[in-house]
Parts: C-alpha cells; sequence; structure tokens
C-alpha cells in the first residue's frame, strides 16, 4: 500500500547551516511514526517545512501520492497536514470551543459570531473524541495535560491526516502520558498517521509503531520500535554506542552530613520533610508530578516561604529567609527552566557566569573588572568543555546542554558547596546528557553536595547515591543506592497516605480528616 | 475511560470559576465608582444634582471615545500613543474640510472621522509590515501628528461660528423634553457598537486571539498582518470621531491640544481592567475607567482640591486599580 505521507531527498540550508541534506521518512496509514533526533538534528526544520513556514531548497514531499506543496500554516491545515508544536500554541484568555474553531468561526451574516454554534460543534468534537474537556471552559485554567487535549481536539478538527506532536509529553506525568497515548490509539486509524516527536524512549517504545532517527540532518534508519532495544535506537541516534547499565560512582555510607533538613512544611504542599544530605554525595529526589520536589528546593533556598522546620548546615543552624541568603551559605539552585531562571539568554557566556558573583569577585568600587571576569570565565568554559566559539557569545545560540553547563559554571564561580540541580536534564538530547551526568559525577567527587531532582527514573537510579521519594509533599522513603529500583521507587512514590489508610499505617501516620483538601494541593503546585 | 472522564469536573469548574472572575472585575470596577460618587455626595452637596451628572458624562465623551477605541489596540497586544495629538489633527482636519473648503456637515464630519482611520491605518502599517515595535511606531505617529495640525492650521485654532449645526453635534439635546447633551449620545453609540464589535464579530475575537499568542493566532492560519492593520485602523476611526466631539464642543479646532490626552485615554482603559500585555478587557469595562476618571476629576474640583493635586490622586488611582487586578490575578 502507498504511504500516507513521503519525504525524499530533502534539503534545507541556511546562511552558514545545513539544516537537513536528502532527509527521507514514509509515514504509513493508521500508524503512529516516532522521529527522534538529538536537539539540532533537524527535527524541528522538518516540521517547519511540512508546516509551511520555510521552503525546501531541494527534494520532494508526497501525500497519499500526489505531489505535496505548502505555501503556509493555512494551507498545511487545509492540506490536512496538523502540527502541535512543543511550545503550546492556545490563546490562554479565550475558552476552549474559540480556540478550537480560531479562524473557522461559525457566522451570521457574515461577520457575526455564531457562539451558540461554535460551542455546540466544539462539544461535539470534544464528545466524539471522549476528552474531559468543557468548551466554555478558559483555556488558561486548564492544566497542562488538558490544555495538550485542547491541542489535539484543534489539530483533529482540521480533518487532519497527518498529525504531527512535537514532544507532546513533555510537560506530562505518566497518568497523563498514558491517558494521550490511549486517546491517539483511539483516533489513529486509515487515511491518518501520526508523527511523534519524542526524547523519551520508553514513551516511544509503548506509542509507536516504527521508529525514525534523524541524525545531522540526515537519515539515519527507520527501526521497527518493538523489535527494538533503546540503546539500539540511542545508538543510531548519536553514532555511538552508549552505555546503559551506568551505576552511581563513589557510593559511600560514611560520608559527613553537611546539611541536615528537620520538618520542613509550606503552608499550600509539604509536610513534615527531613533529610541530611551528605559531603560529596548525589542526592536524588524521586516522585510523581505535584509530589513536592521543585518545593522542596525553593523552600529550602528560601524562595518559597517555609511553615516550620530548621535547617542546619555543617552543625550549624541556619535561618535562610531568601534565594539571597542560600547562595551566602553556599547554596545555590539550578531551576529547571533554565531559559527563564537561569540565564540571560540575550547576554555573553561571560556575563552569565560571572553575574551571581559580579559584586564579590569582579569589581572594584562598583566599576567591573572585566579582564578578571573573563579570565575566570575562561578557566571554566575550559575545565567544564562548555562548547562555544567565544566568551562573548550569546547564551541562546548554545545547545541546551552548554546552557547548563554555563549555569553550572556561574555557581561555581560563587563558591556553592550545595548545588541543587531541578532536572539538570531536562530539553538536553541524549549525547550531551551523558556529558552533564559526567559532569555531576566529577563535582561529586571534587566534594559539592548534590541535590538532583529528576522525573526520569532512568536517570535517578543512574545518577543517585541515595534516593528521597516523596508523595504528596512528604518523604515516604529514603531509599539507598542499593535498595533503589524502579519497582521501589515507584511503590513509595505512589503512596497516598492521606486518601488511603493502609498507606498511611506503612508510613506510620495517622490519617487526620484534613486528608480530603490535599490532592486539590497536589495538583496545583504541580501547575505552579 | 475512568482516567479520561476524572479531570472532567475540574475542568467544567475551571470554566465557572473563570467567568465568574471576569465579571467579579468588571463588579468591582463599577464598584469603586459607586463607592467614589458617594463618596463625594456626602463631601459636598453640589455633586449629587442631575446636572452634575450630565456634566460628568459630557466631560467623558472626549476621553471615553478615545480609550473605546485604544481598548481595542491595547487587547490586540499593542499600544498606541499617538491618539492625542492625532485627536487633535483631526479636529483641525475637521476645521479644513469645513470651513476651508466648505463641505456640508453630511460630508465633512465623516472625511474627517475617517482621517482618523488613516492615521491608525499608518500605525497599523508601520506595526504589523515594517514590524516596528507599537510604542515606537505610535510615539512617533504622536510627533508627526502634533506637528501636521500645527503646520495645517498655521498654529492658529480654525473657528466653526458659520458652519451650522457642529456645535449642536456636542451641545444640542436630540432627546425631546431633556437637557441630555448630544455628545454623550454618541460616546454611548460608539461604545455600543465598538462593544459589538468586540464581543460579537471576528474582528473582536482576533483582537483578544491575539493578545493572548500572536504566533499562535498566526500558525491557526489567521493573517495577523491583516488584522493587525484592520485593529490599528479601526481604532483610529475613534481618534476621528474624538477630534469632531472636542472641536464641536470648543467651537473651534485646537491644534496645540492633544498632548496627554493618550495617557488619560490609557490610565481609563487600564482602570477598566484591560490588561497591558494583551488578551484580556472590555469595553464596559473601559466606560467604566473614564467614567472613575471623570467623576474624580469633577469632585475633587467641587470640593476645590487645585488641580496639581486631582493628578496626583489619579496617579494613586491607577496604582491601587492595577494592583488590585494583579492581586485578584495571583487568587487563582
Amino acid at each position: 500500500m502507498e504511504p500516507l505521507l513521503e519525504v525524499e531527498g530533502v534539503s534545507k540550508s541556511f546562511p552558514g547551516v545545513r539544516a537537513l541534506s536528502d532527509m527521507r521518512l514514509d509515514l504509513r496509514h493508521g500508524e503512529v511514526l516516532a522521529l527522534v533526533g538529538e536537539n539540532g538534528a533537524g527535527k524541528s526544520t522538518l516540521m517547519k517545512l511540512l508546516s509551511g513556514i520555510h521552503s525546501a531548497d531541494a527534494g520532494r514531499f508526497r501525500l497519499e501520492g500526489r505531489p505535496l506543496e505548502v505555501t503556509g500554516p493555512a494551507e498545511a491545515l487545509e492540506l490536512g497536514i496538523s502540527i502541535i508544536h512543543q511550545e503550546f500554541n492556545l490563546m490562554p484568555h479565550l475558552t476552549v470551543a474559540q480556540n478550537i474553531f480560531i479562524g473557522r468561526e461559525p457566522r451570521r451574516w457574515r461577520l457575526l459570531l455564531d457562539e451558540r454554534a461554535l460551542n455546540a460543534k466544539a462539544a461535539e468534537l470534544i464528545e466524539r473524541l471522549g476528552l474531559p474537556l468543557d468548551p466554555g471552559a478558559v483555556v488558561g485554567d486548564l492544566t497542562v495535560a488538558n490544555q495538550q487535549m485542547v491541542e489535539i481536539a484543534k489539530a483533529l478538527s482540521y480533518d487532519a491526516k497527518v498529525l504531527i506532536m512535537d514532544e507532546p509529553t513533555a510537560a506530562l506525568n505518566d497518568v497523563e502520558v498514558a491517558t494521550l497515548h490511549e486517546l491517539i490509539r483511539r483516533f489513529v486509524g486509515t487515511g491518518m498517521g501520526v508523527i511523534y516527536i519524542s526524547h523519551r524512549m520508553e514513551e516511544i517504545k509503548a506509542i509507536a509503531d516504527r521508529v525514525t532517527v534523524i541524525r545531522d540532518g540526515e537519515y539515519a534508519g527507520t527501526l521497527d520500535s518493538h523489535a527494538t532495544t533503546t540503546r539500539e535506537i540511542i545508538s543510531l541516534m548519536v553514532g555511538r554506542t552508549i552505555a546503559g547499565d551506568a551505576r552511581p560512582e563513589g557510593v559511600r555510607d560514611d560520608r559527613p552530613v553537611l546539611l541536615e533538613v528537620r520538618g520542613l512544611s509550606t503552608k499550600s504542599l509539604l509536610k513534615d520533610v527531613s533529610f541530611d544530605l551528605r559531603q560529596g554525595e548525589i542526592l536524588g529526589f524521586a516522585g510523581l508530578m505535584g509530589a513536592g520536589r521543585t518545593e522542596v528546593a525553593r523552600a529550602l533556598v528560601g524562595a518559597d516561604r517555609s511553615d516550620g522546620g530548621t535547617v542546619t548546615l555543617r552543625g550549624t543552624p541556619v535561618r535562610i529567609g531568601n534565594p539571597a541568603d542560600a547562595v551566602r551559605h553556599g547554596i545555590g539552585y539550578l531551576s529547571e527552566d533554565r531559559k527563564r531562571f537561569g540565564l540571560l539568554l540575550d547576554q555573553s557566556v561571560k556575563a552569565n557566569i560571572s553575574l551571581a558573583s559580579l559584586r564579590e569577585r569582579f569589581a572594584t568600587a562598583g566599576f567591573v573588572r572585566d579582564k578578571a571576569a573573563r579570565a575566570r570565565a575562561g578557566e571554566y568554559v575550559g575545565t567544564l568543555r562548555i562548547k562555544t566559539p567565544t566568551l562573548e557569545q550569546q547564551a541562546k545560540n548554545l545547545s541546551g546542554g552548554n546552557q547548563q553547563k554555563v549555569v553550572v559554571a556561574k555557581w561555581l564561580v560563587k563558591d556553592c558547596d550545595v548545588l541543587i540541580f531541578d532536572e539538570p536534564t531536562r530539553g538536553i538530547d541524549v549525547g550531551a546528557k551523558e556529558e552533564i551526568y559526567q559532569l555531576l559525577n566529577e563535582l561529586a567527587g571534587q566534594g559539592k553536595s548534590i541535590i538532583m531532582i529528576s522525573s526520569e527514573l532512568p536517570e535517578i537510579l543512574r545518577m543517585s547515591h541515595r534516593v528521597v521519594v516523596m508523595s504528596e509533599g512528604r518523604v515516604t522513603r529514603v531509599l539507598e543506592s542499593d535498595e533503589a529500583t524502579q519497582e521501589s521507587i515507584m511503590h513509595f512514590a505512589t503512596l497516598r497516605p492521606d486518601e488511603n489508610p493502609e498507606d498511611a499505617a506503612e508510613l506510620g501516620i495517622d490519617a487526620g480528616p484534613a486528608g480530603s483538601a490535599s490532592p486539590e494541593q497536589a495538583r496545583k503546585a504541580g501547575r505552579s | 475511560m475512568t482516567l479520561l472522564e476524572a479531570p472532567a469536573r475540574e475542568s467544567t469548574g475551571g470554566g465557572l470559576a473563570s467567568a465568574a472572575r471576569n465579571r467579579l472585575q468588571q463588579l468591582l470596577a463599577f464598584a469603586s465608582l459607586i463607592v467614589i460618587c458617594g463618596f463625594f455626595s456626602v463631601a459636598s452637596r453640589y455633586f449629587f444634582t442631575y446636572g452634575n451628572f450630565t456634566a460628568i458624562l459630557f466631560s467623558t465623551v472626549v476621553i471615553g471615545t478615545l480609550a473605546i477605541g485604544t481598548t481595542f489596540v491595547i487587547i490586540s497586544g499593542g499600544i498606541d500613543l499617538s491618539i492625542g495629538t492625532g485627536m487633535a489633527l483631526c479636529a483641525v482636519m475637521s476645521g479644513v474640510f469645513l470651513v476651508d473648503l466648505g463641505l456640508p456637515l453630511a460630508l465633512g464630519v465623516p472625511a474627517a472621522i475617517l482621517f482618523g482611520g488613516l492615521i491608525g491605518l499608518v500605525n497599523g502599517i508601520n506595526v504589523s509590515v515594517f514590524k516596528i515595535p507599537p510604542f515606537i511606531a505610535t510615539l512617533a505617529m504622536m510627533l508627526v501628528a502634533g506637528g501636521l495640525a500645527l503646520v495645517l492650521s498655521d498654529s492658529a485654532p480654525i473657528y466653526f461660528t458659520d458652519v451650522e449645526g457642529y456645535v449642536e453635534l456636542s451641545t444640542g439635546s436630540l432627546l425631546p423634553g431633556v437637557e441630555f447633551p448630544n455628545a454623550v449620545l454618541v460616546l454611548l453609540g460608539a461604545a455600543l457598537v465598538a462593544g459589538v464589535l468586540l464581543t460579537k464579530t471576528v474582528l473582536g475575537r482576533y483582537t483578544y486571539s491575539m493578545g493572548s499568542n500572536e504566533e499562535a493566532t498566526a500558525l491557526s492560519g489567521i493573517n495577523v498582518r491583516k488584522w493587525k492593520i484592520a485593529i490599528y485602523a479601526f481604532a483610529g476611526l475613534f481618534i476621528g470621531l474624538a477630534g469632531v466631539m472636542i472641536s464641536a464642543r470648543l467651537g473651534s479646532a485646537q491644534p496645540a491640544t492633544g498632548m496627554g490626552y493618550e495617557l488619560q485615554a490609557i490610565a481609563a482603559v487600564v482602570i477598566g481592567g484591560t490588561s497591558l500585555s494583551g488578551g484580556k478587557g472590555s469595553i464596559v469595562g473601559t466606560l467604566i475607567g473614564a467614567l472613575i476618571i471623570s467623576v474624580l476629576n469633577n469632585g475633587l474640583q467641587i470640593m476645590s482640591i487645585p488641580q496639581e493635586w486631582q493628578n496626583v490622586i489619579l496617579g494613586c488611582v491607577i496604582l491601587v486599580a492595577v494592583y488590585a487586578d494583579m492581586l485578584r490575578k495571583k487568587e487563582t
């Protein structure tokens, strides 16, 4: 049978960069085709060609056997190619129905909107897809998962033949991912196909029929996703084999305790959170979304107010009221959202690295000593192997992995002993992840104490000397490295002592009547 | 299926909550207006009279008209600084059409209003085709329009003494038997038209949509460029209308006035709950905002508080209004 969509010999260059060369893929009727490749491999360029934002230099596209020429987003939609972009493309102030049918509103007398018909149309579509949405709800008020559903409803409302989903699960938790996959399986059928772009290997194996790998803008191969191992896919992506069974390095139980947290609580979520961080240790924080891992970090560095609890650093109780206090005590927090909270994207690598220490280290009487800053930044670019043409390069032009390293360098210059990494490899491609792992191990080896918050279990298992498992704002267990497995972590991450008396008994907590309010709080925390 | 059904209730709740919140926002602005009126009624016995109320409404006309047009621009995520001097230029153009060229009223007035649309059109093209940031593009237009108003009038007022019926556009009373100035009817009519356009038409929907997420709107296949030009041009019509109304009220086109009106109009929009970052706002809110400014000016004047202090108080009101809006947002 003829493929639904064929891409053949497609090339595209931008000034100075060859983004795609001789790329090909074919999407069959009724299948989910995963498209994988490292960041910058050319996936998004291919998507932009398909959606008509750019046009190809060479090559051809065929849809249902007919030559396909897309001249703009509107034409792409008309031809049956819908794209769900990685960044949400919804209007948060409009309702679900208004979002789905934007640009195609039912009208009366050409100009007047027929809001009732609009809502009815949306309700019908939502019902057909079996989505948990209210057509009249304002999109900005929905959870991320439900916003994703709106995107899908919108994409499918165009009678899409090809639906392209770019990292649709980046912000979803496991339950939501399962729901999404169930939905995809439900609507994929004859005359339709899905191209599913993702970094998460488990997911690809769960949802995709075949995997097409793109490397450095070129076609690297197509594999049957059920008959292939994750390692085979990754090695095809990076062009080399990656050790998949790496274990934490330097695990010892005789390390002195550096930071003691006791009874940390917040009004919204955290309940009696206690743990120790030892010197030179990588302490993993695992849990489902909304469990309160990021909240622990934020309360610890004073970014959020805590309601109770003590923090002891090197045996001395300390009070941390705001992030500046935390930094003074040598605690640096590396946010999961580097681009918003970690970097000055328009500023140079040098400026970013020296920023936090500008006053103490690189200034005399208020004047910046550029030479000192430059020397120090250069030093760290070398030791952390930051790939940048010059120190003056703007941070936004670096890859995700190198941006992360710049943030690390900033805190190292500041002499931080405790580094809290929140999702250190989010948005970083597989090859560069290894480098970040290596860096974390090196930092721990030098005696830095590291808290690593991660939603990826393989990452937790690969890196953590010990694992703090959280659920519903509580620490449910601290696992030693040899006790930690996917199963044991998931067990403790899914305990719900507030709803389930058995779970409460297992944890030795009195199940209080206040329990009913807590899932609400957990959800709020997960969203914020 | 259970997975899919579970969150349904939540999203429904979100919908109701947000609808209630939008209503609450307008209610709050309206409640502040009532409170302010109540305060002045108690503070001065001259405030709570029919005559004073029509005076307040009358004095709201120019700022209100400008603010209504600007509401579109601001909801779409833009800003228009050229409305003040643009209004002065349109007043002068009205003089040129009616006095210098001697066009009849039925031709000259629409021409002056359309001239405002032309100003908006140029703004729209600069913003959307040449990608000049709205602040800069309309700042430049503010200077251009202010200068042109002086050039075209030789820096002298143009009097409409010989144009029959012009002044009555503003001060006359069409309603039989009551003293109710036409200008207020014009404002209410303009508000009605704008309100319908904003909430019931495609133009309005895309105005919100662009302000909410411009890129997403473009990717949905909507010609953002075209619609943005349309929004600025449409808002420009209100510049023209304000130009006609202010010159009719004064009986003359004053080329040097206008500067400063844009800030008052923007203040009215903001007090009315429209977000300067776009995506949200309403005509009713803007009208209430404009009324709050008028009532404050009027009441403070009645209480013999000097003009200088009126500005100080207005500034504080803007801060309080915006801060209250932010607090409400934080709660959700």
